[in-house]
């Protein structure tokens, strides 16, 4: 049953300074060969582990998809429906940087039948989007909402950040404001994490990056909380806010804990049980591939244990929960056998909420969703 | 054995110690003499055969003593018998080492030909003389490039008085000069004297749990003879045993038919724990003792205390039983249980110093797998109430109220710290610091200092050497005995979380400082101890006198809102790792406490 796609193009044309997702410097990449064993590791991974059921969404992430030439992307779009069985309501996403958005790219991602957009926004502060490397300026976002539209794709996303360098709330404030007027279905609003092996961390290690305090953090997202509910954007995951309808079905996937296929370098897969993480280094990826082989780097099959936590901790991230019967149907024991006594007391804590068939956080439970997520892990 | 033959064997015996600063070569040079002895076969060598445990290796430090018989081939053709007594290095240990070295009729005294003099050296250059050994100095390392032995032989000239005429050169790590040390010590050192016909006096020298044969005794015959089948008597603890076996390391263990005067090796009598053992207790006959015991026992007391808890309360057991265990094998180690409100059950624990405490904490974790919480480390503290009572506390905790205290003093030691001269300001700046009386200072030479304050040990017990190293750039050597307890202004600090006394946090300061470090110590808990889910106020107080606060804030925000798209493997590790860390903490008053929090209110150090 896995119904989920994602594919992985590691190039970018500028590096962020908080990224540390596998990427690689655009320039003398070799980005056509990489396309074409994409395309292989598709065809064997069909072959290995054949779909029963269709496709029903296909995420292309990086990365940066849109640093690929129009034909580069064709190309890749092309392989993907030319080796996977697609359902007929597919959710298609392509992610957009707003700084390498044009017109003819925008037609030719309509015509390959991709019907929704992640553009990468951040945020609306021409100062900040300096001080974390991106390459666009904050009108680009418009003009790539425009261009989308035009192009006859009308479901878009906006991801931003807050929590970023020096900011502040009246930064965050205008930032909101402007994502909110944009003619956009979807939310994602990430708070900044500063990870190993980026310029951020050089920095923070250096003493030289001023990152607002927990309480400013928590502000921002408070804040957020009651601006984007004003303006129509529900919240439906600890990140994520949609029109009515609008809600990722893709990253649903994730938070169900469902499987999915994952194609390019670094990219993960959950299928038949197992989970398996390419090879991140395209050199390794690519060698692999022109051997003949999957590209795999590591596979795990979850044990039963970790599926009961997975679907804890994941599911836990989304506004609704997780349904108690439902688990109960998938495992055959109750949540509260599984986990004792575990409930009960993030109740008395006040960070869950049970009510009918559903557990799910509570106010403080959103901000402090480690602090519960730890609790469904089992140990030893 | 006849009379005769005992009397010709005593003769051909020379008893031997080699005492040095830790790194001046004393193990290799061990090793090198059991090379040149033959005591070992190749594949049975070793490198610093006499350093046993996998721990004492690794710290290059030697904890337990050994003794080896050796024999060797001197070049007048005769055979001699060699007892080789290694001594440990440290000075928690000094009272080990002179029994050791009681145990010997000479010393090779070995002083690095590039560093000289250090303040071990001296240490256990006087040791050796109060026992009145024949010191043969060894200067070692003579190949290294920065050696200058005629500079270093002027400098034990000058300080210690040793005339080095006849001083030996040698490279022990490159086989040089090993031969001619051999020679000397045939040469030099003095037979053993002693009548092997009078009644037996032992000495014991160490001691060590065996568990398949019970204690092993290491002794060194003084007088008279002792076999197996006979009945000994400790003097000291008035214990009698049956002797089962006695024997000599040659190194490795050799059944004996007796050991006479001179002898230096085993003896097994079905002896269940060390403590009926003493380093420095007379053995002798049960049935023809001897009038008087052999000079200069004394009863161990450890002098720094802490508490011992284990971090999951359900290791309690188990962490008593790796007491038990090593208190078999260490007479030193004192320990008893102990509740603390805030830690639950452990154990007060009292050691020789601050390396023995590593040490023991140490083993505990590495041997025994026993996360342990360790209390900040402690002196006796002598209390004079109000009522006339006097008490000695252990635990900061049990300091009466200031209010029924009379006086309170505290044990003093004389340290001495050798360092070149452009370290003299900081070393004394440190020495002010930690409430020291300044009380000499003498020059080897234009370029080497000899510092000597007294101090109170409560000062020393924590970061004193540490600090004392880095403020010199690891040039200071440092040495301390204990002398005397004096009159301070002492008060207890309690600290407080989330309103509660915690007691395992109580430490003893001086009322002149009390502010200051209430402060440092409020702050140092506010940056150890993470964010809880509710706001913690952390107070430093004196009686009911709060006297610092500050506040550890709330956690606000702890959710990943990062996407790792379907990279689940990741989040779930973060959350392993966030689980992982708050297990290694302990819960007081409601409240996460870090394990090095417990250790942190003695360090005057902000910045650590």
């Amino acid at each position: 049953m896995t119904k989920s796609l994602y594919v992985h193009v590691p190039f970018c044309e500028q590096i962020c300074h908080y990224c540390d997702f596998n990427k690689f410097f655009l320039q003398n990449q070799p980005v056509d060969e990489y396309i074409d064993l994409c395309n292989e590791e598709m065809k064997k991974t069909i072959e290995s582990f054949p779909a029963n059921e269709k496709v029903s969404t296909i995420y292309v992430g990086g990365g940066t998809p849109t640093s690929l030439s129009t034909r580069q992307l064709e190309r890749l779009l092309k392989d993907i429906k030319r080796n996977f069985q697609i359902n007929h309501d597919v959710e298609f996403t392509v992610e957009v940087n707003p700084g390498s958005a044009e017109e003819e790219k925008m037609s030719m991602l309509f015509e390959m039948g991709v019907n929704r957009l992640s553009i990468g926004a951040q945020t609306f502060d021409e100062k900040l989007l300096k001080a974390i490397n991106r390459d666009h300026h904050p009108e680009d976002v418009e003009r790539t909402v425009q261009l989308s539209r035009q192009a006859g794709i009308t479901n878009l996303s906006v991801d931003m950040m807050f929590g970023l360098p020096r900011q502040t709330m009246a930064q965050w404030k205008d930032s909101l404001k402007a994502v909110c007027n944009l003619p956009i279905q979807h939310i994602s609003a990430y708070s900044l994490k500063v990870e190993e092996k980026t310029v951020f961390y050089q920095l923070l290690r250096k003493g030289k990056l001023p990152l607002p305090d927990q309480e400013d953090e928590a502000r921002m997202y408070e804040y957020m909380l009651k601006e984007l509910n004003l303006k129509g954007f529900h919240h439906y995951e600890i990140s994520n806010f949609a029109k009515s309808g609008f809600e990722s079905r893709h990253n649903l996937t994730y938070w169900d804990n469902e499987e999915y296929y994952g194609i390019g370098a670094g990219a993960h897969s959950y299928i038949q049980g197992v989970r398996r993480a390419n090879h991140g280094p395209l050199p390794k990826y690519m060698k692999a591939l022109k051997n003949n082989q999957l590209p795999y780097f590591e596979e795990h099959e979850v044990t039963l244990k970790e599926k009961m936590e997975e679907q804890m901790f994941m599911g836990l991230r989304k506004l609704n929960g997780i349904s108690l019967s439902k688990f109960e149907e998938r495992f055959g024991k109750s949540v509260y056998t599984v986990f004792p006594q575990v409930i009960e007391n993030l109740k008395n804590e006040q960070l869950l909420i049970e009510a009918e068939d559903r557990v799910k956080l509570s106010e403080k439970g959103l901000l402090l969703g480690n602090e519960v997520f730890e609790k469904f892990l089992i140990g030893d | 054995m006849k009379p005769e033959e005992r009397i010709t064997r005593r003769d051909k015996i020379r008893n031997f110690s080699i005492i040095a600063h830790i790194d001046h070569g004393k193990s290799t040079l061990a090793d090198r003499i059991l090379e040149k002895t033959s005591a070992l076969s190749q594949r049975e060598m070793k490198d610093q055969m006499l350093d046993a445990m996998d721990l004492e290796r690794e710290r290059g430090i030697t904890i337990k003593l050994n003794a080896v018989q050796l024999t060797y081939k001197a070049n007048d053709g005769e055979e001699y018998i060699f007892h080789l007594i290694d001594t440990p290095g440290h000075v928690d240990f000094a009272y080990e080492v002179s029994r050791s070295l009681a145990a010997c009729e000479g010393a090779l005294l070995i002083v690095d030909a590039a560093q000289g003099i250090e303040a071990q050296t001296l240490a256990n250059v006087y040791l050796a003389l109060d026992n009145d050994l024949e010191i043969l100095p060894v200067i070692n390392k003579i190949d290294l490039p920065s050696a200058e032995p005629d500079r270093v032989k002027q400098e034990v000239e000058d300080v210690i008085g040793l005339p080095m005429d006849d001083c030996l050169l040698a490279s022990a790590k490159n086989g040089i000069g090993i031969e001619e040390i051999l020679e000397s010590v045939v040469k030099n050192v003095p037979a053993p004297a002693g009548d092997p016909e009078a009644p037996l006096k032992a000495m014991i020298f160490d001691s060590l749990f065996d568990p398949y044969r019970g204690v092993i005794v290491y002794i060194r015959v003084m007088e008279g003879t002792v076999k197996p089948g006979e009945k000994v008597k400790m003097m000291a603890t008035e214990k009698e045993f049956e002797v089962q076996e006695v024997g000599v390391f040659t190194p490795k263990p050799v059944a004996q038919k007796e050991l006479t005067v001179g002898d230096v090796g085993f003896m097994i009598a079905s002896i269940k724990n060390v403590a009926d053992s003493r380093v420095g207790d007379t053995v002798t006959h049960a049935n023809k003792p001897t009038s008087e015991a052999l000079p200069g026992y004394r009863k161990l007391n450890p002098m720094v205390f802490c508490g011992l808890y284990p971090v999951d309360t359900n290791d309690y057991n188990d962490l008593r039983e790796a007491l038990e265990k090593l208190e078999l094998n260490d007479a030193a180690l004192q320990f008893e249980a102990e509740t603390s409100q805030a830690l639950g059950f452990g154990f007060r624990c009292g050691f020789l110093g601050l390396l023995h405490m590593e040490i023991i904490q140490e083993r505990i974790e590495r041997e025994f797998n026993i996360d342990l919480i360790t209390t900040a480390p402690s002196v006796i503290y002598e209390v004079k109430k109000t009522d006339g009572e006097i008490v000695r506390i252990d635990n900061p905790s049990d300091m009466p109220d200031a209010q029924s205290i009379e006086y309170v003093q505290e044990p003093y030691v004389k340290a001495e710290v050798m360092v070149p001269n452009d370290y003299v300001g900081p070393v004394m700046e440190l020495c002010q610091k930690k409430r020291g009386d300044y009380i000499d200072m003498k020059y080897f030479d234009e370029n080497r200092v000899n510092i000597i304050y007294e101090l109170p040990l409560s000062e020393i017990v924590y970061d004193f050497f540490d600090t004392l190293k880095s403020t010199t750039k690891g040039y200071a050597s440092f040495d301390y005995e204990l002398i005397d307890y004096k009159e301070s202004r002492l008060v207890k600090m309690d600290i407080l979380l989330n309103g509660e006394r915690i007691d395992a946090l109580s430490v003893v300061v001086h009322r002149d400082t009390a502010y200051e470090r209430g402060k440092v110590i409020v702050e140092k808990l506010k940056k150890l101890i993470p964010r809880q889910q509710f706001e913690v106020p952390v107070q430093a107080s004196i009686g009911q006198k709060i006297i610092s606060r500050s506040t550890i804030k709330a956690m606000r925000k702890n959710v990943l809102a990062k996407c790792y798209g379907g990279d689940i493997s990741r989040k779930r590790k973060l959350l392993e790792k966030q689980k992982e860390g708050k297990k290694r903490m302990k819960n007081v008053g409601n409240v996460e406490v870090p394990q090095e929090a417990f250790m942190s209110v003695l360090s005057m150090d902000e910045s650590k």
